[in-house]
């Protein structure tokens, strides 16, 4: 054996939770679960900031040049940069954290039956890499010329040229940001597929891996391989500002098209980067609540391949109308389509587990099937701007981002939600109150429709996004009521994580108490203590079998754990 | 009861080991960790040098600004670069005869060959911002600036962790770390085998 495998085990002696102070175990902390934590809770936090940048220009678009409460009137200026930040914090500062980093983190060494990551001290770094990237983040709403307003794509040439939106501090900070931010999601993403890959318990064998470990794991690699382009991409746009290069300026014989290109060779997997965990946490969900093994568990993991390697295949239908050659449009349409059928595949094998299954409607149940039940609708309304045809009128119309929040909603917030109404007895040995839960179910799923079902209609319309005030336009006046209700939906939906906020506290500190295994599921994280130690388990592990082991013939009990 | 507990919380007298440590075998964490790493900043490079392919097939006029380059430089820099992995190489050879001075021998010629490259890379930027071939002259010399200095940065961060693994190697801890920056290392020299090609050399018949 190699040194390092005794100075990996002298480093984790040192590693003792009890004896750990108040900041090596909950701010320094080298503790996978205990990272996992911070990252949700920072990304819950930063729902917060997102959220209300939405609120802000939901309530200029409804009530155009109204006072907004707490910042009073916006001009263009500030709709554009929410606007921008809006989109960028809720896809990499809340959607990546909550369900690659919080979930993955917590989760995965525990699922896949080790201690820890293989790579602890790097774990506890991403997480304050990514802090950082916060910090920064917000910082740049404060530097003299605001925040970054060239939409979350952050497209050159407005990028590109200070001049063109006024914002220079804020433009340099959103690139700063978002590269620190990859950092921390590399350092995660490498910590991920080398604590799968070596880290297992005895007996753990790819194929007994639960779903969710798989998902992550493309989730890592679709991650690590597309976000190099974006990295280039991102040092020629800030070599633009800073160095008066010209790499996306036509003027200097530079192409704004590369941009696009690197940014949709990152961009488009990404959305797979969000979604294949919380299709993951679905896929843990389901069996649990309806007590039947997962229907096709070798067919969800390779169609899950599948869509990985699709989804490097599909970026260029996000430039359907950026004078892209039409021979060019139509396999990328094939392509984009195409990937629907391994997603089909997926949501019909969970359609599958739950038929005929005894169906158990916890929240996290509740939350699961909703998700299942919203995405379809972003998944189909994906069809129509995959097709070139269809998007060349549809595209940059309330019809996209109606599209786009159909699927990006359901799987950041509504998956989410299910993951910590599943996991809080395992995360903090305590339940989460179920009626609450069920209200912040039913609110958040209803009102999400109210806001977003109107912006299909607007959409079909003609009614283009990123327009700061469309009562200045005639055609758009007799759907100029649909803005006022999604902006209602939309407080309605703001007032309904209202009892959220208030269970998760309480429940923190006075919730009813959670034994190992409340749910009687079988994956191995139950096998652990509620909450686990640093450690994790406090017995020997020998996995003997899958993970979806429920409701077998001949058995007492209707499951049977994984080391049973 | 007051029993004691090891450091994986188990209570008891027999030490548990948990099972993955002890069957890391072929390929442990550290070494899984650097190729993974690698992965992610092959396509970092592969994005820049696919986008500069691409333009140069619409710009044959690089040629001639790709002649006003020191190619001898550019050449020298390879071959110190390339003997460079060479004296890595040796070192981990070194290091798995447990011939410890060797080693720390041999890691020393590659920092002072890296040195040696990031000086001749520096006269190299140094005469051409001289001569008024800056970033913003043409978008030619913005990916050479770009792609050099990006693959300079990786140099010296190589370095840094040479130097790290040195001292390692000369208070004789950590030995293994001398396969991870042995694979970081060749990486760096990889990369500046497509650059030179790219930046220097292909002129398309450019004068000089």
């Amino acid at each position: 054996m190699r040194p390092i495998t005794k100075n990996g085990l002298k480093r984790r002696q040192k590693l003792d939770h009890a004896k750990e102070s108040f900041w090596r175990r909950y701010v320094f902390s080298v503790d996978h679960k205990m990272i996992g934590k911070q990252y949700l809770i920072t990304g819950l936090l930063m729902t917060l900031v997102g959220g209300f940048l939405a609120f802000s220009f939901r309530h200029q678009l409804a009530w155009p040049g109204e006072s907004v409460p707490l910042i009073g009137p916006i001009g263009p200026d500030q709709y554009n940069a929410f606007v921008t930040m809006h989109g960028t914090i809720m896809v990499f500062w809340v959607a990546m954290p909550i369900l690659l980093s919080g979930f993955g983190n917590f989760l995965l060494p525990l699922m896949v039956g080790a201690p820890d990551m293989a790579f602890p001290r790097l774990n506890g770094m991403s997480y304050w890499v990514f802090f950082l990237s916060t910090v920064v983040l917000i910082a740049s709403f404060f530097v003299p010329g605001g925040a970054a307003s060239g939409g979350w794509t952050s497209y050159p040439p407005l990028s590109a040229e200070p001049g063109y939106t006024g914002v220079f501090w804020g433009g340099h900070l959103w690139i700063l940001a978002v590269a620190l931010e990859f950092t921390s999601m590399l350092m995660g993403g490498i910590n991920f597929l080398t604590t799968t890959i070596s880290m297992r318990a005895k007996g753990m064998s790819f194929f007994r891996l639960p779903i969710f470990v798989w998902m992550i794991n493309i989730a890592s690699l679709l991650f690590l391989f597309s976000v190099g382009p974006l990295i280039a991409g991102a040092l020629m746009l800030l070599a633009d500002r800073l160095l008066g290069t010209g790499f996306y300026l036509p003027a200097s014989g530079g192409d704004p098209l590369l941009f696009q290109h690197l940014f949709w060779f990152f961009g488009h997997p990404e959305v797979y980067v969000l979604l294949l965990p919380s299709l993951g946490i679905l896929a843990e969900i389901f069996p649990v609540f309806s007590r039947k093994p997962l229907f096709g568990y070798k067919a969800i993991i390779y169609s899950t391949i599948v869509a990985g390697i699709l989804s490097f295949l599909v970026w260029a239908h996000h430039q359907f109308i950026s004078g892209i050659d039409p021979r060019l449009a139509a396999p990328f349409s094939v392509t984009t389509i195409l990937i629907s059928v391994p997603f089909a595949i997926m949501l019909f094998a969970f359609i599958a587990t739950l038929w005929r299954g005894s169906i158990q409607f916890s929240t996290g149940m509740l939350f699961a099937l909703g998700m299942i039940a919203e995405f379809m609708v972003g998944g189909v309304t994906g069809i129509f701007n995959g097709s070139s045809a269809a998007d060349i009128y549809l595209h940059d119309t309330y019809f996209v981002v109606a599209h786009f929040h159909f699927t990006l909603f359901p799987v950041t917030f509504l998956g989410a939600f299910a993951g910590i109404y599943y996991w809080f007895p395992k995360m903090v040995g305590r339940f989460l109150n179920e009626t609450w839960g069920k209200v912040h179910f039913w609110v958040t799923t209803l009102s999400f429709n109210v806001v977003f079902l109107p912006m299909f209609v607007m959409g079909l319309a003609g009614h283009q996004r990123r327009i700061f005030d469309p009562t200045l336009f005639d055609y758009l006046q007799k759907h100029q009521y649909l803005h006022v209700i999604a902006t209602i939906g939309m407080m309605v939906m703001f007032a309904g994580q209202i009892p959220f906020v208030i269970n998760f506290v309480v429940s923190l500190f006075r919730g009813r108490r959670a034994d190992r295994n409340p749910w009687s599921a079988a994956t191995l994280e139950w096998v652990a203590p509620s909450p686990p130690g640093h450690g994790n388990f406090d017995t020997e592990l020998r996995v003997v079998r899958g993970p979806y082991e429920y409701s077998l013939p001949g058995q007492q009990k209707d499951w049977l754990g994984q080391t049973e | 009861m007051n029993e004691q507990k090891n450091r994986w919380g188990v209570s008891g007298g027999e030490r548990y080991l948990p099972p993955t440590l002890a069957r890391v075998g072929l390929c442990p964490p550290w070494r899984m960790g650097i190729w993974w790493f690698l992965g992610s900043e092959v396509v970092v490079f592969g994005g820049l040098i696919a986008s500069y392919i691409l333009y140069r097939f619409h710009h044959p006029e690089w040629g001639v600004e790709a002649a006003h380059t020191l190619s001898s430089i550019g050449a020298i820099n390879t071959v110190v670069l390339l003997t460079s992995s060479l004296t890595m190489i040796l070192a981990h050879h070194r290091v798995e005869g447990k011939e410890l001075a060797g080693a720390i021998r041999f890691l020393g010629v590659t920092i002072l060959l890296g040195c040696l490259f990031l000086g001749f890379k520096s006269y190299e930027y140094h005469h051409e911002i001289k001569n008024g071939f800056v970033p913003a002259r043409s978008l030619f010399w913005s990916f050479y600036y770009l792609m050099t200095g990006l693959h300079a940065l990786h140099v010296i961060g190589g370095q840094v962790a040479n130097l790290v693994v040195w001292q390692g190697l000369r208070k004789g801890r950590s030995l293994h770390r001398i396969e991870s920056v042995g694979i970081y290392w060749h990486f760096v020299d990889v990369v500046w085998i497509f650059l030179f090609p790219l930046l220097y050399l292909a002129s398309s018949g450019g004068v000089r």
